[in-house]
């Protein structure tokens, strides 16, 4: 029988919950990593037991943890992160230059095809690789010497690299986002790389309709149809159907178009899902009610989803990388929210549990489905 | 002997009960004794001084003898008590918190 295991970072540790294919009982592990910020985990779609974490602090900085054994037991390896060359400046939040500074790593997304290779996104934004399993770590520069770098400028979050999506039908092309810089693509693996964010309108920044700026949340696709892009924007839930080269606004009729996260049904490629979010100066559901809507349409119609949900007096925050989904049939969604809950649906949506309670905020949640 | 203290986050990614003794050889100094303190224990590499700058980070602190040396440079002398290991390093998280 099929399991589920749901990776979880937080403010004060990562977390692991397992549960077998009906996903009604759980089994919670950690904190690992305790009183540490993490930021992300994630496993190896090849070797399911390679699992990567990235563990900081304001005390002592970046540290990433490997696990060959599916969370059982960690071992640090390379926390060596320096930007290629000479760092340059991008735009701090009052418009002069800023030097490039490492800070943490957002999001580790392991290789599709080999267990030992794993791409970085950090803040400040840039790319990194490591080939050997974590121990070492080289940025691929051509991402933050595209040209546009010194126009980049931090989000109220910081100026991270946070989305990784390799194409599973094109070795050579990887799909980025950076906030506040916008969305890019290469078409070989990495060397060199084009913003692909026409389409987008940011009323936040002085041309609204720039190559680079746009504050770009988080961005999913389906796997068996990686041309098809969904965004959700600091506003607007955008749509690309040519891999990124144009965009168009599918928010139809949410109650509002903020947000952080979006994700993709695994098994109904038109099937999306978001939180929305009242407004970039309040972070916490409409009205006080916790909603999940779902779009069975690509976008553009949407249906709230509250039950099982608190739906008066919810205050939370959902992160842009707090939301996943599992495999199996049907679709499980999984998100967590800064009040600590992290809540499971075993029916696409229709439904919703909390799996934990009160955990730390709740900065990541990915998904493994174990056969 | 040079006896060194780590705050416990620390002490729990490099696995380390207790304090830490290390022989250094040569000048005792901040950066000799974190030099050979990260030799031993890899994991600590880049927790306690950044990787590029080499600096302490901001919010630790280094103290001894009841003296607080973070200020102090990397290749001062430490106190004749840390070099005898009548005193401990100590490497204090700055206090921090709500």
């Amino acid at each position: 029988m099929s399991k589920v295991r749901v990776l979880v970072g937080t403010r004060k540790g990562a977390f692991i919950l397992t549960s077998d294919g009906k996903r009604e009982s759980w089994n919670v592990s950690g904190p690992h990593f305790s009183g540490w910020e993490v930021y992300h985990l994630k496993g190896s779609p090849v070797d399911p037991n390679r699992l990567y974490a990235s563990q900081s602090s304001a005390w002592s900085g970046q540290v990433i943890q490997r696990s060959n054994d599916g969370g059982e037991t960690w071992a640090p390896v390379g926390n060596k992160f320096v930007y290629e060359g000479v760092a340059g400046t991008h735009q701090w939040y009052d418009g002069t230059p800023h030097p490039w500074e490492f800070k943490r790593v957002w999001h580790l997304e392991p290789s599709l095809t080999d267990p030992d290779t794993v791409y970085a996104g950090v803040e400040d934004a840039a790319f990194f690789k490591s080939t050997d399993g974590g121990q070492n770590w080289q940025e691929l520069p051509g991402l933050r010497g595209h040209g546009s770098g010194p126009r980049w400028q931090p989000g109220a979050g910081g100026m991270c690299l946070h989305t990784i999506m390799p194409d599973p039908t094109n070795p050579d092309r990887i799909f980025i986002a950076i906030s506040a810089a916008g969305a890019f693509r290469t078409d070989d693996s990495g060397q060199t790389w084009q913003p692909i964010n026409k389409g987008l309108y940011s009323q936040y920044i002085p041309e609204p309709t720039a190559d680079v700026g746009h504050c770009v949340h988080h961005m999913a696709f389906h796997k068996s149809r990686p041309n098809v892009l969904f965004m959700q924007k600091h506003w607007d839930v955008m749509r690309s159907d040519d891999a990124g080269d144009s965009w168009h606004e599918v928010s139809g009729n949410l109650p509002t178009d903020f947000g952080f996260v979006i994700d993709v049904n695994s098994n109904e490629p038109d099937t999306i899902y978001v939180v929305p979010i009242k407004s970039d100066a309040e972070h916490f559901p409409p009205e006080g009610k916790l909603r999940v809507y779902r779009s069975r349409t690509g976008g553009n119609e949407w249906e709230a989803l509250t039950n099982g949900l608190p739906q008066s007096n919810c205050y939370v925050n959902v992160f842009r990388d707090a939301m996943a989904v599992d495999s199996l049939d049907k679709c499980g969604v999984y998100f967590g929210t800064t009040g600590g809950q992290v809540y499971a649906s075993s029916d696409a949506g229709d439904n919703w549990a909390p799996i934990v309670r009160d955990l730390p905020a709740v900065l990541s949640v990915e998904v493994q489905t174990l056969e | 002997m040079i006896r060194v203290y780590l705050p416990g986050h620390l002490r729990t990614l490099a696995n380390i009960n207790g304090e830490v003794e290390i022989e250094i050889q040569g000048p005792v100094t901040q950066r000799s004794v974190l030099d050979a303190l990260e030799l031993r224990y890899p994991a600590l590499q880049g927790t306690i001084r950044d990787h590029v700058s080499g600096k302490r980070r901001s919010f630790l602190r280094f103290f001894a003898c009841q003296e607080d040396l973070s200020h102090e440079s990397p290749d001062a002398p430490l106190p004749d008590a840390v070099v005898s290991g009548a005193e401990p390093f100590l490497v204090v998280g700055a206090i921090a918190g709500g």
